[in-house]
């Protein structure tokens, strides 16, 4: 990997902290206000199903996960343990690919109109 | 002196540990041991005195390097109870209340014996790092003028006094982590060239400063800043240098 690609991703890493920290506190303060006034799953999942915006919100917010781990995942091991190379590049890759698909699995599950209780 | 079982401390000498090596790989890899003297105490008298008081009178094999005494070379650094310091500019007041020093040679450097290191890898990585100046004028142009005031000349002057002593190399994690980090002495003089309005070559020296290796591997722990004896910024210039090389690879000019 070159030092333009690796300048890249440190840039997406700084991108992505700074997603994630909007997105966190949004989620926080609309768990907080789901929990105190006293939502049942049920009630939580007719405000979510069909709601699109609240799955592009989610959406992103895996998107950026996906992105922020496995860039910072690399960086520890690759600085505690001395792993580097190709096979850190593609297991990192990886892990990308599962936050996202995992990710979105979950979205869809609370977004999907029709579909049962995840 | 019995070397083995030194007398106890009376306030008028220094129990000294030296590290005595038996291969390059410095303290961490035990490749020696650590050897204590007793050195006469004297007012005023900086770790480099210890050391040399050592070697002209009780060992004369213990190997270390100094040239100027005055802070100014940058060829004493040692790692002086456990922090790497420039040894002519340290007196023992300052880093030993109790009355004891340890004195090992730099971190991250290979040892060519005690507690003198192999920089070389250090130098290099400046050249790696594009630390040479590259200008256009020949002699028969005019002078450059470079206001004192301009934002660019008052970075440069305060990175430009780097003495080249290893202290911030030796102290920071990430050259230990990744061998092949540039360090940030490497990086702050990059930094003063890219500051510098008659050098040609900025961008082959961002290039040369991104990535893994430079600037974008700096985890900002400042503990080169907080250790460079001659107190230069050098977190900022690093800092400094992630501004720039982002600002070009977003214009594709990286
Ligand atoms: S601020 Fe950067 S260069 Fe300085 S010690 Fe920390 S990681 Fe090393
Ligand atoms: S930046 Fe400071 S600590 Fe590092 S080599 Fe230069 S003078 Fe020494
Ligand atoms: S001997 Fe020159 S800086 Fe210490």
């Amino acid at each position: 990997m070159n030092a333009r690609t690796q300048a890249w991703l440190w840039f997406l890493q700084r991108a992505s902290a700074a997603m994630l920290g909007f997105f966190v506190l949004v989620h926080l303060a609309t768990m907080i206000y789901a929990v105190r006034s006293g939502l049942s799953a049920g009630e939580i999942l007719a405000r979510t199903r069909g709601n699109i915006p609240w799955m592009l919100f989610y959406a992103v917010f895996v998107a950026s996960v996906a992105v922020h781990v496995p860039i910072g995942l690399r960086n520890i091991l690759a600085e505690t343990f001395a792993w580097r190379g190709r096979s850190l590049e593609v297991a990192m890759l990886g892990v990308g690919v599962f936050f996202l698909l995992f990710g979105l699995r979950a979205v869809w599950a609370v977004y999907a109109p029709g579909a049962g209780l995840p | 002196m019995d070397q083995a079982t030194p007398p106890a401390n009376t306030g008028s000498t220094i129990r000294v540990s030296v590290w005595r090596s038996s291969g390059a790989g410095g303290v961490a890899s035990g490749e020696g041991r650590f050897e204590v003297f007793e050195v006469p105490r004297q007012p005023s008298q900086t770790v480099l005195d210890v050391v040399t008081h050592i070697q002209r009178h009780l060992d004369p094999t213990l190997t270390y390097r100094f040239a100027c005494r005055v802070g100014v070379c940058g060829s004493c650094a040692m790692v002086v109870n456990g922090e790497a310091r420039w040894t002519c500019r340290t007196h023992v007041d300052k880093v030993s209340a109790d009355g004891t020093l340890e004195i090992a040679p730099l971190r991250n450097l290979p040892v060519i014996r005690d507690l003198a290191t192999d920089m070389s890898v250090f130098f290099d990585k400046w050249a790696r790092a594009k630390g040479q100046f590259s200008g256009s004028r020949s002699r028969t142009d005019d002078f450059a003028v470079v206001s004192p005031q301009s934002e660019e000349r008052q970075q440069v002057d305060l990175g430009i006094e780097c003495i080249g002593c290893g202290v911030c190399y030796s102290s920071c994690d990430v050259v230990e982590w990744k061998p092949d980090y540039l360090g940030p002495a490497a990086m702050n003089r990059a930094w003063t060239l890219i500051n510098d309005t008659r050098d040609e070559a900025r961008r082959e020296r961002l290039a040369a400063v991104a990535g893994d290796a430079g600037c974008h591997a700096c985890h900002t722990h400042m503990t080169c800043t907080e250790r460079c004896p001659k107190h230069l910024p050098l977190t900022a210039a690093i800092a400094g240098l992630k501004r720039m090389t982002t600002r070009a690879l977003l214009k594709g000019e990286l």
